[in-house]
């Protein structure tokens, strides 16, 4: 058995998987995050971001590819891992509660199912405009794509953002364990860092999500038009 | 049958014996080990470290224990410490001098030859343990630490926090497991060795129950080892874990093995007192407790006043009284006596009486409540977990409780017992702790037999024996399968009205009153007279219930006490039989005017192996006279 | 006081279970949890009903035998307490207690609250030990471990394979008793020799147990009875792949 094989076959060998590419979506978060945070400085910066962006086709497909393959890998390992998890306990407890647990702990792979659903919708709804495929065709007077007016356009409807929101407040959840849980995956993780370690993943999740619906609520309130 | 009792003891200067043994031993070709089926019973100390070296050196062992895993043995409850004469702290100890403290603390009544040994080999003990990944305790420097135990005069005992029997245990577990996995020993975990089987004179196999399915099978080999623990529980209510036994070594003895000195039994004086009728077994507190603790009792009879209510001057501290060089330090029998005497005095306190306080108040004030605790923080946590109290606020209250087994199945210096093919090692044989056994020397003593003396001790019998190889097929394994189902069904068939536990308690309780911590005739004659009722009583009216081809507690339990009904009677008549107090063994009849252990060396130097009789008779006693021509005989003295 | 109990009752591997409810009438607070159930299993057998069959030996916190799930935590309600240790104090007159054995496919019901955790034993088998044949070793001492490091191999060590982190663990994982066991020995100087290939084989054996994997929640150092921390968890992630890594040259 080759090595890679072994490793991946292993249940600590799915979790480096499980971890590494989980920090490549984090990583992905937060710098998408940054990107968008523009739409604070003006139409003129975020369109000229996303056309940047748009300019080196080789490198944004390679991204895309690179980023659909993590995400893969990460949904498929959190797949293999729970199926083996939920066969490890054929009865459960009269009381199936988790001692010692947060509720993002137990919740980690419905909010993971949850975002992959947003992500789906998200991509429909922005890159492939499939829910509103006018989006696509808003043009700023440079002729680039007018992402200001889409992202305006988008969270003017209420369902729509408070989909946005809801996802946003698992993406946080997920996160404040994920990010921890993925130093112990690694082997990173020590007792003396350990408060520290859950402050940053607190601080990170929440920031992510603060970010985020920013963007969202400043849209909703008109504070940004 | 007659019984012949030869020590076979080599010759020569007692320092030399051993290597010279060694020298000499016959040997089994390396390809013809793998000829050999060896039975290894038990998986403690003993047992674990036997099956695996004898693995390892190329024998096809199958190893039994009745707990789920080899790795629980009761050698795991094991706190102190294991002694070897290593003198890495360079205080003056020796071969020699362990060699002596082990025979001086016997009493006197073991053989020296095995002692020797056993003093020679401890060296290697540690040596092994530490190569198979043991953690004892270490200093800073990296080297290992020791500390004096059990009032010897250097720091030989090695340990690993307050778990040392449990790590020694792992370090032979994990030995034995690696030997499973290569295939060279098989082992059978909840399942029961019943029955002995002997061929023609030799020990050859066994027959055991497996007690998940119920099934009763047979095993044939060329050697049986016995490692089956000691027998405590016979008080009911002792140390030792819940599944502790005699029936091994006592089916071992009703089939022609004889039975050494059954009433050489330890007391340790510090245990938490009983708590009610409930009561299912007795935990011990670490000794070290007494260094910085102050034992007393109350001098009126029958104060139900708070402990610190009663003034110093309406205190008893008996110990310090009694004994005032060595005070609170005085050995275990004394001190376990001294409380009985206390209680039996009517000044015990707690409930029912039985209990006398160990006072860390004095400490607390002179050390202050952090230094204790630093000292002692995880006895107290495990006190209070157990009682309810907190010993920083309270005395604590502690009561001497059923320890050790020094008796066991006579054995040679081969470790074989008088039925050829058949070796009893640990606890299970008398051999080395003599009348009284010092702290720390029991694991030294299960490792010792089991990795350094069975391995070399064994190959001389297959070379010498020249033994047809058993099989399963001969009568004599089906006449033990049938015996062993006979017995189950008659005990599941009773179906009376009392329980298995019922019965045991009632036991236990005559044996503790009878033939405890202190014994007299008239006690013991009494004590002979019930015990037999007790067990008409039990083969009537007992109740068990559930089948035989199941996982059945109870039946177990019965089965094993059964057994402890007839070993209750041998205990009493060996102690009956041994006019004189030595070690463990207390006479009433036979004490100095202040109340201490009056050996009587004339008469009683020597080793009492007992004969089975068949039922109903009383055994025959074998004397193995015990010479001292290295040391001579003294009397303690610990005023 | 008196409570009561709705105890799992399964006569066999192959049978189905069921609670059952039983009185436990004038228990006192100095009972220890067995001795309660020890109480009740009389009362049973005198009325002709089958006792209930749980696993003890020691009854003194270090064998590792005794283990039962009560009101939902393994070991009960104290912390660092084996079931047996744990006493009736930590109850009320009245309660419900819920009792129930270990919950996990490679430790299979034998009987009632009595588990097979052979598991445990194979995966030891697969790489737990030093592969040193009696004698022959070097002197104790010629190797001097620091102070430290033993300290650690002996807090690992601690371990008494009682099975409660898979019973707690949501996942029922195998991570906290395997990881110990492996930071026990390749921490010490004596097991470095076999350093990955322990660590590769005991994962793989854990694995084929079928034991859940960890997906670090804790619940199994919560109810551990020897404090056996998660840094053993994190450092075996890390072998694993150091071991791989270097295996692949
Ligand atoms: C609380 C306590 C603390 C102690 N502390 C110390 C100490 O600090 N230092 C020290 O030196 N000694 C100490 N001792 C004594 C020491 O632990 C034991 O004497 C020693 O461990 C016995 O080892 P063993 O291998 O002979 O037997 P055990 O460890 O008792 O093993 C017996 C084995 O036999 C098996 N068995 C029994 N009957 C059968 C049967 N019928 N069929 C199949 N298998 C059977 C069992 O399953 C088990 O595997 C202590 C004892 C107690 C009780
Ligand atoms: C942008 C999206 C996502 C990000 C940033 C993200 C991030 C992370 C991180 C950092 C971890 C920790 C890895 C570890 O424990 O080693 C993790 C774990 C996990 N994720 Fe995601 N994830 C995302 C999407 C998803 C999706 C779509 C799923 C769904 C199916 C999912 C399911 C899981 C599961 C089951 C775990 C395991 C939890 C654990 O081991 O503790 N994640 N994720
Ligand atoms: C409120 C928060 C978010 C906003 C406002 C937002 C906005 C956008 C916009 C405007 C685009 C289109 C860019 C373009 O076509 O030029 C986009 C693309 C994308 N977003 Fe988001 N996003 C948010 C959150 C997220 C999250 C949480 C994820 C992932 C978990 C995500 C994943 C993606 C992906 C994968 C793309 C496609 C990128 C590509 O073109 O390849 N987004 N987002
Ligand atoms: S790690 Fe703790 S809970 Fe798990 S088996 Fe070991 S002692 Fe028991
Ligand atoms: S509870 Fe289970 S998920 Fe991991 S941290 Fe413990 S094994
Ligand atoms: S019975 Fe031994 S740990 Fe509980």
């Amino acid at each position: 058995m080759s090595n890679v094989t072994r490793f991946y076959k292993s249940s600590l060998g799915k979790k480096y998987v499980m971890a590494l590419t989980g920090f490549a979506l984090f990583g992905f978060v937060i710098a998408h995050m940054a990107g968008n945070l523009q739409i604070f400085l003006g139409p003129e910066s975020i369109n000229a971001y996303a056309a940047f962006l748009k300019s080196k086709p080789g490198l944004l497909w390679a991204a895309r590819i690179g980023l659909l393959a993590v995400v893969i890998l990460h949904i498929t390992a959190a797949i293999q891992l729970v199926r083996i998890n939920r066969r490890a306990r054929p009865v459960g407890y009269n009381d199936n509660k988790v001692v010692a647990s947060s509720l993002a702990q137990r919740t980690i792979f419905m909010s993971g199912l949850i975002i992959l659903a947003f992500i789906i919708y998200h991509l429909l709804h922005f890159t492939f405009g499939a829910t509103n495929p006018d989006y696509l065709q808003y043009h700023d007077p440079l002729g680039r794509h007018d992402v200001y007016r889409m992202m305006i356009a988008g969270f003017s409807n209420v369902w729509v953002s408070i989909f946005y929101i809801i996802a946003m407040g698992l993406l946080c959840l997920h996160l404040s364990h994920g990010v921890t849980s993925m130093f112990q995956s690694l082997g990173l993780r020590r007792k003396a860092i350990t408060r520290s370690l859950n402050l940053f993943a607190r601080t990170m999740a929440l920031l992510i999500f603060t970010g985020n619906v920013a963007i969202v609520v400043a849209v909703l309130t008109g504070l940004v038009k | 049958m007659t019984m012949k009792l030869d020590a076979k003891t080599p010759s020569g200067p007692l320092a030399d014996r051993w290597s010279k043994y060694r020298q000499e031993a016959k040997l089994v070709n390396p390809a013809n080990k793998r000829k050999f089926d060896i039975i290894v019973v038990g998986s403690g100390l003993a047992g674990a470290s036997a099956a695996a070296t004898l693995a390892e050196l190329g024998y096809n062992v199958k190893c039994f224990c009745f707990q789920d895993s080899p790795r629980r043995a009761h050698s795991i409850a094991a706190q102190g410490g294991i002694n070897a004469a290593k003198n890495y702290q360079n205080d003056g100890d020796s071969v020699y001098r362990l060699f002596y403290d082990t025979i001086k603390g016997g009493d006197f009544r073991a053989r020296e030859s095995n002692v020797h040994r056993l003093a020679e080999v401890s060296v290697n003990i540690i040596d092994q343990c530490v190569a198979q990944g043991v953690p004892f305790a270490r200093e800073y420097g990296g080297l290992l630490a020791n500390r004096s135990f059990g009032g010897a005069q250097v720091s030989r005992t090695f340990y690993a926090r307050g778990q040392t029997g449990q790590q020694l245990l792992l370090g032979a577990y994990q030995a034995l497991e690696r030997q499973i996995h290569l295939g060279t020993v098989k082992m059978y975990t909840r399942t029961e060795m019943l029955e002995l089987v002997i061929i023609d004179g030799h020990a050859k196999g066994i027959v055991a129950r497996d007690l998940v399915t119920g099934e009763i099978s047979s095993h044939a080999g060329d050697a049986v080892v016995l490692a089956t623990g000691g027998y405590g529980n016979v008080f009911y209510l002792s140390t030792n874990a819940k599944g502790c036994n005699v029936t091994a070594t006592f089916r071992a003895y009703k089939k022609g093995a004889a039975f050494a000195n059954p009433c050489y039994t330890q007391i340790h004086p510090t245990c938490i007192p009983v708590s009610g009728d409930h009561q299912s077994k007795l935990t011990l507190m670490s000794e070290s407790l007494r260094n910085d603790g102050r034992v007393w009792v109350p001098k009126k009879k029958g104060d139900a006043r708070k402990p610190h209510e009663i003034p110093e001057n309406e205190r008893d501290y008996y110990l310090e009284r009694k004994y005032p060089s060595y005070g609170n330090l005085a050995p275990r029998d004394i001190s376990s006596r001294a409380a009985k005497e206390a209680c039996d005095a009517g000044l015990g306190v707690g409930p029912g009486g039985l209990g006398v306080y160990l006072d860390f108040a004095d400490a607390i004030k002179r050390l202050g409540e952090d230094r204790i605790r630093e000292r002692y923080g995880n006895l107290f946590e495990m006190y209070e977990r157990i009682t309810g109290e907190s010993a920083y606020e309270q005395p604590m209250r502690i009561y001497p409780a059923i320890h050790y087994t020094m008796g066991g199945l006579w054995v040679d210096y081969n470790l074989m017992s008088n039925v050829p093919g058949l070796y009893v090692i640990g606890e299970a044989n008398f051999s080395d702790h003599g009348a009284n056994r010092l702290g720390a020397s029991a694991l030294m003593q299960g490792l010792a037999d089991g990795y350094f003396i069975l391995p070399y001790t064994i190959s001389d019998y297959f070379v010498t024996a020249k033994q047809p190889k058993p099989s399963t097929s001969h009568s004599e394994f089906k006449k033990a399968e049938d015996e062993v189902a006979a017995r189950t069904k008659k005990l599941l068939s009773i179906k009376g009205k009392r329980t298995v536990a019922d019965f045991h308690r009632e036991l236990g309780k005559l044996m503790w009153d009878k033939c405890g911590m202190a014994r007299n005739e008239a006690g013991l004659k009494e004590a002979m007279a019930r015990i037999p009722q007790l067990r008409q009583e039990f083969w009537e009216n007992v109740n068990i219930l559930g089948g035989d081809l199941e996982l059945n507690p109870a039946l177990e339990h019965a089965g094993r006490l059964a057994d402890f009904m007839e070993f209750a009677e041998l205990l009493c008549y060996d102690a009956l039989t041994r006019e004189e107090s030595c070690g463990g063994h207390f006479r009433e009849e036979h004490q100095t005017e202040d109340g201490e252990a009056l050996r009587d060396d004339d008469r009683f130097a020597y080793v009492s192996a007992w004969e089975y009789q068949g039922p109903g008779n009383l055994p025959l006693l074998h004397k193995e006279p015990l010479v001292y021509e290295e040391v001579k005989m003294s009397q303690r003295s610990y005023k | 006081m008196n409570l009561k109990l709705r105890v799992w009752r399964q006569k066999n591997g192959s049978t189905p279970g069921k609670f059952v409810e039983y009185q436990a009438p004038n228990i006192v607070p100095e009972m220890s949890f067995l001795e309660m159930l020890d109480v009740v299993n009389e009362e049973l057998t005198r009325r002709g009903e089958d006792p209930i069959a749980f696993d003890h030996d020691c009854r003194e916190g270090i064998c590792g035998t005794c283990g039962l799930v009560i009101n939902g935590v393994a070991h009960g309600p104290l912390s660092a307490t084996t079931t047996c240790q744990l006493h009736m104090r930590s109850f009320k007159d009245g309660d419900t207690i819920v009792i129930e054995p270990w919950r996990a496919r490679p430790f299979p019901v034998i009987k009632d609250l009595v588990v097979d955790r052979g598991s445990f034993d194979r995966i030891i088998q697969s790489g737990g030990y030093v592969s040193v044949n009696t004698g022959g070793t070097p002197d104790a001492n010629a190797i001097p471990v620091p102070k430290t490091v033993s300290d650690v191999a002996m807090d690992a060590a601690a371990c008494i394979a009682c099975g409660a982190c898979v019973a707690a663990c949501k996942n029922a994982s195998a991570m906290l008793f395997v990881s110990a066991k492996v930071a026990h020995l390749n921490i010490l100087p004596q097991g470095q020799v076999e350093k990955e290939r322990r660590v590769l084989n005991m994962v793989t054996a854990m694995d084929e147990e079928g034991f859940g994997n960890c997906t670090n929640i804790g619940s199994c150092e919560a109810v551990c009875p020897k404090e056996i921390h998660l840094d053993f968890i994190s450092q075996m992630n890390r072998e694993y792949a150091k071991a791989l890594i270097k295996r692949g040259k």
